[in-house]
């Protein structure tokens, strides 16, 4: 495969099975690729693939769009293209935070061939959660959204005019769902776990006050807001009442809060330390039932690669965040594996959803579409190891799991990455 | 740690050690957690050897002599320091104490890196206090000498449990069935998680009782009953174990003053009368004189087992230090 691209030309992939996430579709056949663009898909003729001037036999696997993973912390293209992301909306959390313009068209910047990579601006300067920061010139900079970056903003009369603002921009604003007053200095949720480690927790309801208030002051102002990762039944019952009374609110999950509980922490293992942290059982269940009744918009990796020395710490010291890139989807095809959902509704929880949410030409197979193609095998099965991950940093809390299937070539563009 | 491990306070009926069992095969002692009711029972025993050269005029034995005994103490003691000192040094070993409260850990260097340090100095057993929970764990996998937690943040403070369950031992004479009410700073307090583990794994009946805003969550789930009025969790109890008012965690508001905490949860001599009559008073120290406790009940030795405590605690420690170097001096039966 490794000589299959092309910048210019034709490229045509045979033999496959094509997910449509816009039309919920499964079907046999195979994809042409022109010039970048997905000049054709289905049942194609055979001269077709003559013609073409590379052949690639798909050989029963998958053909989806490239994951579009909204909210990671870092560009790490060798851990996208492993994971078959080819869009990365990045969090503002950067060094320095991303609260200028210059800022933003810098992160935009960064060559597509591999990864196209959106920011998010930050909300606030520094994002400090004090002054606003420039929502509008950053938009105009490349931004597609603003974010509260990993903490929530205490002052509500703050977030109040925030949401108001940003809706003039008709930019979403994207927050971390956690009281950062009732959570200060907690390191787990509350509950037997925390208990006998003895670690400092807060309530699970830490995360449903802040989505109350946030979904109020949501309504108030008529904005957008987007729960980058939501993790507890409370929460859920919010976004699922709000979407009901027609608020414009949208939540996303990670495969971790969907497969770990609390006990995964337990005896004291950092790179289960995550932010939102790992819950409880029956929230953890909450969690795939909110997928399965569509309360659940987006998965996202929560892509947070974190080194030895941000997680060879005691649990307490240690960084939140996990390197999920790379897992993505292998971790959420367990989802279709245990019959919560089907294919074609993975993969618009993973590409078509959260680019139509943040107004992005991509996660979608449609004829004049960018050809940001992922093959994917939806059945061998094969063994997370954290070392070999392709990324920056191998923290997964996964390390050892045995899953089924993995992304067998990215395709950016019409050219094959990595 | 997990749910697939048989609970750590499931009382068992069994305390002796069974057949073709090694008594102790643990390497460290880093916590309660995972110790069967015969390995307690077989340090109790150990420990209850040394009380009396404890008490003898020569206080030695050289059966330690040459082995090194680092105390790495990350967080401020003296009471826990100054036991561990004396139980190495009177087993002949060569004891060397850390503050690294004031060293070059606050400068920036990590715990790992201070961890390697220690262990290329070729201690034969590191004693470790920490503020951070299960920072003592995380050393003991990365040094090549047996570890002793001497408190680790919120998590465990083994010695103590052990201490405190001699001392019961000794007083009323088991363990098993005893009625025990652990009262105040339960959630901070790895004393009383410690104690918590170990009361239930030798079968004890253990209440907990504290403002509500000083019990940690889901604490019935470690096997105790808890209450929030001390009169009653008094009724019946045998031993009476009173926990340090952290005043220093109290910026948090966890309880509106020292007078009104005195008020609803301090022992009194009233108070103590709920209680079994002569039930055993204790504290792991150092007292909050009229706030936890008067000192009518802490000074009243036919109760208040408070110096014996400090008394066992060299005991225990000798006990766990000579356990823990078994393998190392090649002692018959701990290869």
């Amino acid at each position: 495969m490794s000589r299959l691209g092309l910048k210019s030309g034709t490229l045509a992939i045979r033999n496959g099975r094509i997910i449509d996430p816009a039309t919920g579709t499964v079907s046999e056949g195979g994809l042409l690729i022109r010039d970048g663009l997905i000049e054709a898909f289905g049942e194609i003729e055979h001269g077709v693939f003559r013609k073409s001037d590379v052949v690639a036999d798909a050989r029963g696997a998958l053909i989806a769009p490239g994951l579009v993973d909204v909210g990671a912390f870092a560009i790490d293209p060798e851990a996208a293209s492993a994971g078959g992301i080819t869009t990365t909306l990045l969090m503002p959390d950067q060094a320095p935070p991303l609260d200028a313009p210059a800022l933003i068209r810098q992160a935009a910047s960064f060559p597509q061939d591999a990864l196209t990579v959106v920011p998010f601006a930050a909300a606030t300067r520094g994002l400090a959660g004090r002054e606003m920061a420039e929502i509008g010139l950053m938009k105009r900079a490349g931004a597609v959204a603003v974010s509260t970056g990993r903490e929530w903003i205490a002052d509500s009369g703050l977030m109040l005019r925030l949401l108001s603002y940003a809706s003039a921009f008709d930019m979403i604003v994207v927050t971390h769902a956690e009281d950062g007053i009732l959570a200060k200095g907690a390191v787990a949720t509350d509950g037997e776990m925390a208990t006998r480690l003895g670690l400092a927790s807060a309530p699970a309801i830490a995360e449903a006050m802040a989505v109350a208030r946030d979904i109020m002051l949501a309504e108030e102002t008529g904005a957008r807001i987007h729960f980058r990762q939501l993790s507890t039944a409370r929460a859920f019952d919010l976004v699922r009442a709000a979407k009901a009374r027609g608020v414009g609110v949208t939540c996303g999950v990670s495969p971790a809060h969907l497969l770990l509980s609390d006990q995964a922490i337990g005896p004291f293992k950092t790179f289960a330390r995550l932010s939102p942290p790992l819950r409880s059982e029956d929230d953890r269940k909450a969690t795939i039932a909110a997928v399965r009744d569509g309360t659940v918009d987006l998965i996202c990796s929560g892509h947070d690669p974190r080194g030895p020395e941000a997680k060879r710490l005691p649990y307490v010291s240690a960084e939140p965040g996990m390197a999920g890139a790379e897992t993505l989807l292998t971790l959420a095809l367990t989802l279709v594996k245990d019959e919560v959902i089907d294919l074609a509704r993975l993969f618009d929880l993973v590409a078509g959803a959260p680019a139509r949410l943040f107004g992005l030409d991509a996660g979608r197979i449609a004829i004049g579409a960018p050809a940001d193609i992922i093959l994917v095998d939806d059945g061998t099965p094969w063994k997370i190891v954290g070392e070999k991950l392709a990324g920056r940093a191998g923290n997964t809390p996964f390390d050892g799991l045995p899953v089924q299937g993995r992304v067998l070539k990215t395709i950016k563009g019409g050219q094959p990455v990595g | 740690m997990t749910d697939a491990e048989p609970s750590d306070n499931a009382p068992s009926a069994d305390f002796t050690l069974p057949e073709g069992i090694h008594p102790f095969p643990h390497r460290h002692l880093t916590g309660i957690a995972g110790l069967q009711p015969w390995e307690v029972g077989f340090l109790l025993d150990e420990a209850e050897q040394w009380i009396a050269l404890n008490r003898a005029t020569a206080k030695h034995d050289d059966r330690l002599s040459g082995l090194t005994q680092i105390n790495a103490f990350f967080e401020n003691s003296t009471r826990t320091l100054l036991s561990f000192e004396i139980a190495g040094k009177r087993l002949g070993m060569d004891v060397v104490n850390m503050h690294a409260a004031q060293s070059s850990v606050k400068k920036g260097e990590t715990l790992l890196d201070t961890t390697a340090t220690l262990n290329a100095m070729k201690p034969d057993v590191i004693v470790i206090r920490h503020d951070a929970s299960g920072a003592v764990g995380l050393i003991a996998d990365k040094v090549d000498c047996p570890v002793l937690n001497a408190g680790d943040g919120r998590h465990e403070h083994p010695t103590q449990a052990l201490l405190d369950a001699l001392t019961i031992r000794r007083r009323v004479g088991r363990i098993n069935g005893t009625v025990v009410t652990i009262c105040g700073d339960v959630l901070h307090s790895r004393v009383a998680r410690s104690n918590i583990l170990l009361l239930g794994t030798m079968g004890a009946e253990v209440r907990v009782v504290a403002p509500p805003t000083l019990l940690p969550p889901a604490i019935e789930r470690m096997g105790v009953t808890p209450y929030t009025d001390f009169d009653a969790a008094l009724e019946g109890a045998e031993v009476v174990m009173m926990l340090r008012l952290q005043l220093e965690r109290m910026d948090g508001a966890f309880v509106p003053s020292p007078r009104e905490y005195h008020h609803f949860y301090g022992l009194t001599r009233e108070r103590l009368g709920r209680a079994t009559k002569g039930a055993l008073v204790m504290h792991p120290g150092p007292m909050n004189r009229g706030i936890e406790i008067t000192s009518d009940v802490a000074d009243d030795i036919r109760q208040s087992a408070i110096t014996e405590q400090v008394e066992m605690g060299v005991a225990v420690r000798m006990a766990c230090l000579d356990v823990l170097t078994r393998q190392r001096r090649g002692v018959e039966g701990w290869a």
